[in-house]
């Protein structure tokens, strides 16, 4: 187990510095430096702003000391556009939002999902059955964007239950929309992995033989029918970590919610790079970790995959 | 003379004769495709978008860019669809109308979902048809940069490049075209890998054939139906990049819009009691990407070795 993990870090490793250097070559290459604006700067002052940002080294000495910055001491630099601002600043401030209502949908898509997928197969072809398989259909159309401005439509326009938008540190009634907003189509991507997966692992022999030596159905389908069934769930939850750390964009720009995909737009519009490589190599380095535990817990709850 | 009329008699006749042969796999398939319900309404969805895009433009009565300046000001008084002002679906909160630019944004985002999706296929078929069939070091190499660039935060990174080259069309395209190849290399490349010790790889091979054209003629039109069912089910996940990112202001930019920058639209003056200008869009939006998984998961039943 300890040279899988090894072996594996030995990829994650090498990824990372790829993204890394990969951002700030691309930032090099765009046309025009961080600093051209609407109005030309004065040449004395860009020469200053340059040598203030080190931006006056030569290339592999930029892209030298940038990363090892971010590996020793965490620090993503300065913000181009906010000199009084940091890279760091931007994330302390906004990322413990993100992780937030981001942990908690991801445990509502899990536990939801799986309860939905695994009751689905359990009581195949009943109302249950069909309702799992209705709403993971539907939901595969509605992506974050679109329940977003459905659900306000709903709760706060028609219905004024919930408040429209705003953090208020996290109070729940605050928290229930970009949860579910952001939570449905993983929610219905699992259930719907689930439910296939279970079936296929119901149908088989070790299935049969516990229900012919007369184990309790509950026992049969906790130790015997489920530990197999998650695994291709498991290796779902990779992609969909990615794909819910992007929706958080959208979930902080629509219910401004004040998390780290807010910057990210607002760091988009006004060209800041500086931030916009920082959270993008922070959102890389998380997936990088997040992919790593996943296939640790893989090879952990599957015998059979050895490397 | 005659005996030329003759030999066309019996040509005719043969060719009216319903031909005694074995059905195709592919003849198989359709057949499947075409007695599935739910793929065969996707198709309807899909046709009716088609001629949406095509023909809008002949049938709205005003332009894209033309303000009516008779909403101007009073758009959830005077804006809503009617027959009557021309504006079927209503105005959008300048005053222009919807149906022109639903129409327009119909057009650009399912055009950014075939290019991205065609591009994908291209580089994605080539790049895992050529690592599986060559294999070894080569193989290795071509597949470790797909691992890596899987890691790489897609939407992010495209994000950066829109902002950093220019929010244009073409951009778009390439970068959408870039980062999405990368399942389809995969995919095909594992395919190829079963596909390359079969007996007329072999046959081709022992015939000198060089491997370049191996893999075009050979290899390639086998892997036709998993490259015909993933790139139906990747379609609407282009659509959905482009409008994810347009819905985030970073997409297409004025005076061209999509399907993402409508719904981005609506949702921001729904309060205001223009709702049209939300649900019209949405509604070509949830319905393509309905008729799209239908027909790629018919595709796939249809394709599926494993269901004969």
């Amino acid at each position: 187990m300890v040279s899988f993990i090894l072996k594996r870090l030995a990829v994650a490793i090498p990824t990372l510095l790829v993204l890394i250097v990969l951002s700030f070559v691309l930032m090099h290459a765009a046309p025009g430096g961080p600093f051209t604006r609407e109005r030309a700067i004065p040449p004395e002052v860009l020469v200053n702003l340059n040598a203030r940002y080190g931006l006056d080294e030569p290339l592999w000495k930029q892209i030298g000391t940038y990363l090892w910055n971010i590996v020793a001491h965490f620090d993503f630099g300065p913000s181009f556009v906010y000199p009084s601002r940091t890279v760091n600043d931007v994330i302390a401030q906004g990322f413990p939002i993100t992780l937030t209502y981001g942990a908690i949908s991801f445990l509502v898509a899990v536990i939801v999902g799986c309860s939905l997928g695994v009751a689905a197969a359990i009581k195949q072809n009943s109302w249950l059955d069909y309702l799992a398989v209705g709403i993971s259909i539907g939901a595969q159309v509605l992506p974050n964007f679109v329940m977003a401005p459905i659900l306000v439509l709903v709760f706060t326009l028609w219905l004024g239950w919930l408040p429209g938008g705003g953090w208020n540190d996290g109070q729940w009634e605050y928290l229930i929309m970009p949860v579910v907003a952001l939570s449905t189509s993983f929610m219905a991507s699992i259930a719907r992995i689930t439910r296939s997966s279970m079936l296929e692992v119901l149908a088989q022999n070790h299935i049969r033989t516990a229900r012919a030596k007369g184990l309790p159905t509950r026992r049969i389908l906790l130790r015997h029918a489920l530990k197999p069934a998650m695994l291709p769930v498991i290796s779902y939850l990779g992609p969909a970590f990615v794909t819910m750390i992007t929706g958080s964009v959208v979930i902080d720009l629509f219910f401004s919610t004040g998390g780290i995909g807010l910057f990210f737009v607002n760091a988009a519009l006004s060209r800041d790079y500086s931030v916009m490589m920082g959270i993008t190599i922070l959102i890389g380095g998380l997936t990088i970790l997040f992919n790593l535990v996943v296939d640790i817990l893989y090879a952990w709850i599957d015998p059979r995959i050895r490397y | 003379m005659l005996v030329e009329q003759q030999k066309m008699e019996s040509l005719a006749g043969r060719l009216v004769e319903e031909e005694v042969k074995g059905r195709s796999p592919w003849a198989d398939a359709r057949r499947r495709f075409v007695r599935n319900k739910a793929a065969m309404l996707g198709l309807v969805i899909l046709v009716f978008v088609g001629a949406f895009a095509l023909f809008g433009p002949y049938i709205a009565a005003w332009s894209i860019d033309e303000l009516d300046f008779m909403v101007l000001g009073q758009v959830a008084e005077l804006g809503g669809p009617s027959i009557e002002t021309g504006h079927y679906f209503g105005t959008d909160d300048l005053g222009r109308d919807l149906f022109a630019r639903v129409v327009q944004g119909t057009q650009i985002s399912l055009m950014v979902g075939l290019v991205g999706a065609a591009i994908a296929v291209i580089v994605g078929t080539l790049w895992g048809a050529i690592a599986g069939y060559v294999g070894g070091a080569t193989d290795n190499v071509m597949m470790r940069t797909v691992d890596i660039l899987m890691a790489i935060p897609y939407m992010f990174v495209l994000i950066l490049l829109l902002v950093m080259f220019g929010r244009s069309i073409a951009m778009l395209f390439f970068g959408i075209g870039l980062l999405s190849w990368l399942d389809m290399s995969r995919i095909v490349r594992g395919q190829t890998l079963s596909l390359k010790n079969m007996e007329y790889i072999e046959a081709a091979r022992a015939t000198g054939v060089s491997g370049f054209r191996i893999i075009l003629r050979h290899i390639v039109p086998n892997l036709l139906g998993i490259v015909a069912v993933y790139a139906t089910l990747l379609v609407p996940l282009m659509i959905l990049t482009e409008s994810f990112i347009s819905f985030l202001g970073l997409g297409v930019q004025e005076p061209l819009t999509s399907w993402g920058a409508l719904i981005s639209e609506g949702a921001g003056t729904m309060q205001y009691g223009t709702l049209w200008q939300l649900l019209f869009p949405l509604f070509f939006f949830v319905i393509t990407l309905f008729g799209f998984f239908f027909v790629g998961d018919g595709l796939r039943d249809a394709l599926d070795p494993k269901d004969r």
